[in-house]
């Protein structure tokens, strides 16, 4: 792999809250940046903008400085090849969607009609051929999305910031824009840094995964490994996995309180065993035989999750479980009901913590 | 109440219902005072109109005169208003700077001043002797009082603060982040201001030079202590109404009338024509 | 909720009209000739604007000379103070600084008797201290450059200056029409004009700021200063002892003393 088009440490001091946050983007590349609200993720795609200067670190695109504070480098926002769109569009309500997408090229000093032309042509690959004339104001949030997109494209930036992109539209509208936007983040040769809280939109639309809590980046990777081997509670609750960190010592590992578990995999050490709530079996008795994972455990909540019921469990850790509803009958799961819970040492996944 | 709470299908028709229709009594009532208020002198104004010699005296070049010279300095001082209040009232809402409270408080000096007083004030500073006059006149050979330019200057001073503080006020509640986009799409922040915060605050500037031309076509005390009166220099229909009152009650009502018709017509022309739309 | 919320609208809309209420009652009450509290047998003078030193110190020695009597004034310009008689203003005594605007009010019928021309004043030519433009008479005035202020013609001062000046034969061109004397005075007093056609009593009181150059061609407009009772007046009996006083000889030396000849 070539130097990335996008090196970038984004240090953010702000008193209480301080972000650093390494982001490094190739050409062609998409990566998400997924974290919880108030971990620093605007902040950092507003540093990245421009709109947010650095208080250390550095913001290098294509090889040139655009914020380096500690060689006084700045490239403001509108003088940066960074296009972005923002979590409500911010369309400018007073033009047309043909002017919104053509205000970019008329700024990088395109002729008005040449302009026009970029901005239809840009109008149309969305899909919006149609819509040229109309004012935010008479548009879908989905089509809205689309100028938007067009708009932040339509100055051929080096690097693409989506802001939450989809976080405004519906569910159904949501799925269908989803698609469409994986199309386009295709298309587009330059870097992309896509900001969300939706897991989904990140493993739909991301090559790569950036994970921030509280400023820091806690996992990083391609979409399979972050799923299946989460490293922080939060990952693990995105994905849906239940998370544990303990000492393994061969084929088992104490997760604490006492409890012993038997993995599949052979490790020594500091070490995370994860495995899907589906995978946990409950039983009104100690079961005898087999799963030799196995604790008991209360029922503390029950959930509808889906076609199954998603029971929540407290004992010496705290599990969600995921029944039929057949089976949720049959236990007659109410909170505060004593129940067994199992689980196979093939159905868990243990790698290492450090 | 208890049968929409019991039957939600009965609560679809109640809320309709109270929607579009129904003013409040406690609002209603002061409502209809205040309008009564505001619009019973003009009726008082419209009961003493000398209805028979209206045409003759509609025709008076001098009334003519006065109203074209009302008119034109009024657009005049409006122009003058935005030209410099517009950026006052940008730095006011969007720039940090120490001292901005006394700024804004400033402003509004003219708005407690009375106008004859401002007349006065103006004199000290652009008068013959005045601070900056005595230099004007030195340096350039300009005096600036008993001129149509002093009447311009006087009704600017007097209505330049409703235009800073409605627009002041669209500035502060139009959105900062509609110009964050037009930077990230290029935008320096003089086109920014040019092209997006302005067409986003159009409707508080339109509000705000509406006010700042009623203001400025009704200014009598300061134009008068500054500008002086003159007829066809600076004799503007609220002076000319001044003096009709001395001799005439009348005559005063006329020109009060076709002061107020001329700008009423001229601002509901405006709001059809400007004002509206999406 | 939005029951209780209507309530406290209602309370507080009544509570705002009852203080209105009483706030323009008790405006109401200490007007002019309202007779609230000490005043109660006040007599109401409006007198024109040109009489406030005068008058101010008359009332107080008519006061002083009629223990038990009160005089209160409203001075303005005479035009405007006919429009408020004719429109029912409770004054009783009217004093004009011209027969225009008296005669206005005793066309309307709002004068009891004949109106007395009670003192006189005459136009002096208001120049800067030590007279720097050098006016020694009316025709100097029509001297190319110089910045001459006239009140308007609409006002007396200004018909006064209109008819001294067509019978002197001059003609000039001035910078400004004021609405009223002490608007060319002030214009005077603030050198934005060299010299402006004002009264006598109006340029004595301004000693301090202004000189005054007399000029022969005055004595043809002289104008005369009428006080009348009203026919609703209030108080008719301390109203005629007030016009009495005012035509008494002290009375007569106060208003001599500020610039005002005998009729």
């Amino acid at each position: 792999m070539t130097a990335p088009l996008l090196d970038a440490r984004l240090v953010v001091d702000r008193g209480t809250f301080r972000l650093d946050v390494p982001v490094t983007v190739a050409a062609g590349e998409v990566v998400a940046v997924l974290g919880p609200n108030g971990a620093g993720k605007t902040t950092a795609l507003r540093a990245l903008a421009g709109l947010q200067p650095l208080t250390a670190g550095h913001v290098t695109l294509g090889g040139v400085d655009l914020d380096h504070p500690d060689r006084r480098a700045w490239t403001p926002a509108e003088r940066r090849p960074v296009g972005v769109v923002f979590q409500d569009y911010l369309l400018f309500p007073h033009l047309s969607a043909r002017d919104n997408v053509a205000f970019g090229p008329r700024r990088h000093g395109v002729d008005r009609r040449t302009a026009r032309r970029t901005a239809d042509e840009w109008l149309t690959r969305v899909g919006l051929s149609g819509y040229a004339g109309r004012r935010p104001g008479q548009l879908s949030g989905g089509q809205a999305q689309r100028v938007a997109l067009a708009r932040a494209l339509a100055v051929a930036p080096a690097l693409l910031l989506l802001d939450e992109p989809l976080a405004a539209l519906d569910a159904r509208t949501r799925l269908d824009t989803r698609a469409e936007l994986q199309r386009h983040l295709t298309a587009h040769g330059g870097a992309t840094v896509l900001v969300t809280h939706d897991p989904l939109d990140a493993l739909v639309l991301a090559d790569r995964l950036v994970i921030v809590e509280g400023g820091r980046v806690v996992q990083e990777g391609d979409a399979v490994t972050v799923t299946a081997r989460p490293r922080t509670d939060y990952v693990a609750r995105l994905v849906g996995l239940n998370l544990y960190r303990g000492h393994a010592a061969g084929h088992t590992v104490r997760v604490g309180d006492g409890l012993t578990l038997t993995v599949a995999d052979r490790l020594d050490g500091e070490v995370f065993v994860a495995f899907r709530p589906a995978a946990v079996a409950l039983h009104p008795h100690r079961p005898d035989g087999s799963p030799r994972n196995t604790w008991p455990a209360t029922v503390v909540g029950v959930q509808r999750h889906g076609d199954n019921l998603r029971v929540q469990l407290d004992g010496p850790i705290a599990v969600a479980a995921d029944v039929t509803p057949a089976a949720a009958a049959q236990l007659r799961l109410a909170p505060g009901q004593p129940v067994w819970a199992a689980v196979k040492a093939a159905e868990t996944n243990a790698y290492p913590a450090t | 109440m208890t049968p929409a709470a019991t039957d939600p299908a009965a609560g679809a028709p109640v809320r309709t219902r109270r929607r579009p229709g129904r003013v409040p009594v406690a609002l209603l009532v002061p409502a209809t005072l205040g309008l009564v208020f505001l619009v019973l002198p003009v009726a008082g104004l419209l009961a003493r109109a000398p209805w028979a010699t209206l045409p003759q005296r509609l025709a008076d070049p001098a009334v003519l005169t006065a109203l074209r010279l009302s008119l034109l300095t009024a657009t005049l001082a409006t122009l003058l208003c935005l030209l410099l209040g517009v950026p006052l009232a940008w730095l006011l809402a969007r720039v940090e700077f120490p001292g901005r409270r006394v700024v804004r408080a400033l402003v509004t000096v003219p708005l407690v001043l009375p106008p004859v007083v401002g007349g006065v004030a103006l004199l000290l500073v652009f008068g013959r002797r005045g601070l900056l006059g005595e230099w004007l006149d030195s340096a350039f050979g300009l005096t600036l009082p008993f001129t149509t330019t002093a009447v311009v200057l006087a009704e600017a001073f007097v209505a330049m603060p409703f235009l800073v503080i409605a627009v002041e006020g669209a500035l502060r509640g139009a959105d900062p982040r509609y110009e964050e986009a037009a930077a990230t799409l290029g935008a320096g922040r003089w086109t920014t201001f040019t092209h997006v915060t302005l067409p986003l605050v159009a409707p508080g500037l339109a509000a705000g030079a509406v006010l700042c031309w009623a203001r400025a076509l009704g200014e009598f005390g300061a134009t008068i202590t500054f500008a002086g009166n003159f007829p066809g220099r600076t004799q503007t229909m609220p002076i000319a109404v001044y003096l009709a009152l001395e001799t005439d009650l009348e005559a005063a009502v006329v020109l009060s009338l076709i002061l107020l018709t001329v700008s009423v017509v001229i601002l509901a022309g405006l709001r059809d024509r400007w004002l509206t739309g999406p | 909720m939005s029951r209780t919320l209507s309530r406290t609208v209602r309370a507080v809309v009544a509570v705002v009209a009852v203080v209105t209420v009483a706030a323009l009652a008790a405006c109401g009450g200490t007007g002019p000739g309202g007779g609230s509290g000490g005043s109660g047998g006040a007599v109401t003078v409006f007198a024109a604007a040109s009489l406030t030193d005068s008058f101010t110190r008359i009332g107080r020695d008519f006061e002083a000379a009629n223990p038990g009597t009160a005089v209160v004034f409203n001075f303005a310009g005479s035009s405007a103070l006919a429009t408020q008689i004719d429109q029912g203003a409770p004054a009783d005594v009217f004093a004009a600084a011209a027969p225009t605007p008296m005669d206005t009010v005793t066309r309307a019928g709002n004068a009891d008797g004949e109106p007395a021309v009670f003192v006189r004043n005459q136009l002096v030519i208001a120049v800067a201290p030590g007279n720097p433009a050098g006016v020694r008479g009316l025709a100097d005035l029509a001297r190319p450059g110089l910045k001459v202020a006239l009140c308007a013609e609409q006002v007396p001062c200004g018909a006064a200056a209109r008819r001294v000046l067509d019978a002197a034969s001059v003609t000039l061109t001035p910078v400004t029409l004021e609405q009223d004397v002490r608007g060319a005075l002030a214009k005077v007093r603030l050198g934005e004009v060299d010299a402006a056609l004002v009264y006598r009593t109006d340029a004595r009181a301004a000693a301090a700021e202004v000189a005054a150059v007399e000029f022969a061609e005055s004595a043809g407009a002289v104008n005369d200063y009428l006080i009348v009772v009203l026919a609703d007046a209030p108080h008719p009996d301390g109203a005629r002892a007030f016009v009495a006083y005012v035509r008494s000889a002290p009375a007569r030396a106060v208003l001599a003393g500020a610039g005002f000849q005998s009729p």
